[in-house]
């Protein structure tokens, strides 16, 4: 459409962004999940751990210079794909999805500004808990591996993003969302070093489980950016594909599946009637 | 007189339900048109495909020249959408939701004088989560008129409100008709038809069975008559009470009304009915129908009547969450 209506594109994307952001900081419960969680998980993991070292096959690391990155990508995971798969459902069941297609906002338009906003928060989780792992932990960053650390961030921040719009596609309810949500990404996170290391020691086959879903492949990317023992550029291609490769399923899913409509009777309280 | 919007023979189905029936209408510019029928007539279906929000499955619709199946941001950027039910952004203000919202409109109302009308002035800097049912219907109508519409739809503006609540909304939506917007509303109260509207589409199980100004519809049935009376007990059998009747009768709990064109003879079967079966009429009335009448006679059998008023009420209190009183 060559004809403009009101404000730029980009100038409504941005506006968007920023509304979501005011509403994400309104609502406590998603700045505690993705925001200070994390945080305070590395603080609990530190102290309940002590500074003792493990040792990996290249050397000694300490439990921080594991956990950082760790819940960084946790962080990231949160505030996309959790975040994003509730707050969509949540807003399509009540017709906020509705109402924008009843005006000349493009609907895109509107999703962008919410996965604008969960990145921006998965941006904030992340220098949140690296930072802390930095000052207070002396965890390892090097100047010469940032690029990796942004790349994986990028390429894993798009992946759980897609897939938080396709689990939001997927659900027929917001009432399902967070339990759905939930009950994916934190047995995914166990079997992807998020919470416990295990490279030598884990059976093969859940290490086959974690290496077939996302998470492990971004923890692992993000890790060795962060990692004493890598050469920088420290890239793990091979694992930033399989990222890849599950962004365009996710989108595949996301674009065929996604409802702007409540669910008939998807929620009674604020549901559609039809008459 | 320019037309605004042209319907002929719509239809749609939902599985079995034929919901809208070979509906045809016009509407010219700067014309009120309330489409009134019972839940369940088909009204916010039709609206729904006019606003562009629903496919229908047959027949020709052109809103402001446009097919509204293909209208995209240019068509909506013309219209003001109220919908039934539609969420907002909950933990904004009404002024940030005005703001947000219409960025995208090519033109826009100065928010202020948008919020003095729909009397949010006090509460416009608070969440709208922190608002009253018929409040929030009102932030509703404020996002329908943002964008400076040629044409504004209202699916059922005030239901589930108090009484000083839609007399609230009546002076809003009056002061917009006064403004020379055209309008298409549905509503299922008689008086907010005729109050509001110019002109009245009387919808029933799909189709339209009546058209006119309130005036008209009344004139309608201007010769017929209402013959009421109290039944002593509400299970006493009607045998050979209804059949021969010129008129058409329903009932309401004991009561039951019979609108005529022949009142002389059909008073003299009913009160010869009841001679017969030995029973006294309490309540006895003959007089001439009113628009009400008019209406029930219209949307058809009393009983289906019944259950809709009855559903429409848990409809409401729960399609709503908890309209509380307006204030």
């Amino acid at each position: 459409m060559a004809e403009r209506l009101g404000a730029s594109r980009a100038a409504l994307v941005v506006r968007h962004i920023r509304a979501q952001n005011r509403i994400f900081w309104r609502v406590p419960i998603g700045a505690f999940f993705a925001l200070f969680l994390p945080v305070m998980m590395l603080v609990l993991f530190v102290a309940l751990f002590g500074s003792d070292t493990y040792t990996t096959e290249y050397g000694e690391v300490s439990r921080a210079q594991f956990y950082t990155p760790a819940l960084a990508v946790f962080a990231v995971a949160s505030a996309t794909f959790t975040n994003l798969a509730i707050n969509l459902s949540i807003r399509r069941d009540e017709g906020i999805l509705r109402r924008v297609r009843g005006t000349p906002l493009p609907p895109w338009i509107y999703l962008a500004g919410v996965i604008g906003s969960a990145v921006y928060m998965a941006v904030l989780g992340t220098v949140a808990v690296v930072t802390l792992g930095v000052v207070a932990y002396g965890v390892n960053i090097e100047a010469a591996k940032l690029p990796a650390m942004l790349v994986a961030l990028v390429v894993g921040a798009t992946a759980f993003a897609t897939w938080g719009v396709a689990l939001a596609a997927l659900t027929r309810t917001a009432a399902a969302a967070p339990a759905v949500a939930n009950a994916v990404i934190l047995p995914m996170a166990f079997v992807s070093n998020v919470f416990v290391s295990f490279e030598g020691e884990a059976p093969a086959w859940l290490l086959l489980v974690g290496d077939t879903f996302p998470l492990r492949h971004f923890v692992i990317s993000f890790g060795e950016a962060m990692s004493p023992f890598s050469q920088a550029p420290a890239f793990l291609p091979e694992r930033l594909a399989v990222l890849v490769a599950w962004t365009v399923v996710g989108a595949l899913v996301a674009w065929r599946r996604f409802r702007w409509e409540p669910a008939v009777g998807a929620s009674p309280t604020r549901g559609r009637r039809r008459n | 007189m320019t037309t605004a919007i042209t319907v002929r023979e719509l239809t749609k189905s939902y599985g079995d339900l034929r919901a809208v029936d070979g509906v045809s209408f016009d509407v010219a510019e700067g014309e009120v048109l309330a489409i009134l029928g019972p839940n369940g007539a088909g009204k916010t279906t039709t609206v729904e495909i006019l606003e562009g929000h629903r496919s229908r499955d047959g027949g020709e619709v052109s809103v402001l020249g446009t097919d509204p199946d293909h209208g995209g941001p240019r068509f909506r950027n013309r219209i003001g959408v109220v919908l039934q039910a539609a969420g907002v952004d909950r933990e904004l203000s009404t002024r940030e939701a005005l703001e947000l919202y219409g960025a995208a409109y090519s033109s826009q109302r100065p928010i202020d004088e948008l919020i003095e009308l729909v009397e949010l002035t006090d509460k416009a800097d608070d969440r709208i989560v922190s608002l009253s049912g018929g409040q929030r219907r009102r932030v509703d109508l404020a996002l329908g008129l943002i964008g400076n519409p040629e044409l504004i739809f209202l699916d059922e503006p005030t239901t589930g409100f108090d009484p000083r609540a839609r007399r609230r909304s009546w002076d809003v939506i009056s002061n917009l008709t006064s403004l020379g917007s055209t309008i298409v509303l549905t509503t299922h109260y008689l008086d907010e038809a005729e109050y509001l509207a110019d002109r009245v589409a009387v919808m029933a199980k799909g189709r339209i069975v009546a058209d006119g100004t309130p005036n008209e519809l009344r004139m309608s049935v201007e010769s017929d008559t209402k013959i009421a009376f109290d039944l002593p007990r509400l299970d006493e059998p009607l045998v050979g009470l209804l059949e021969p009747l010129t008129g058409q009768g329903r009932g309401r709990g004991r009561r039951v009304e019979i609108l005529t064109p022949a009142p002389t003879a059909d008073l003299a079967h009913v009160t010869s009915w009841a001679m017969l079966r030995g029973i006294e009429l309490e309540g006895l009335t003959v007089e001439s129908a009113d628009l009400e009448d008019v209406y029930l006679s219209l949307v058809g059998e009393h009983e289906d009547l019944e259950d809709t008023e009855v559903s429409t009420d848990t409809e409401v209190s729960t399609a709503t969450e908890g309209v509380r009183a307006d204030g």
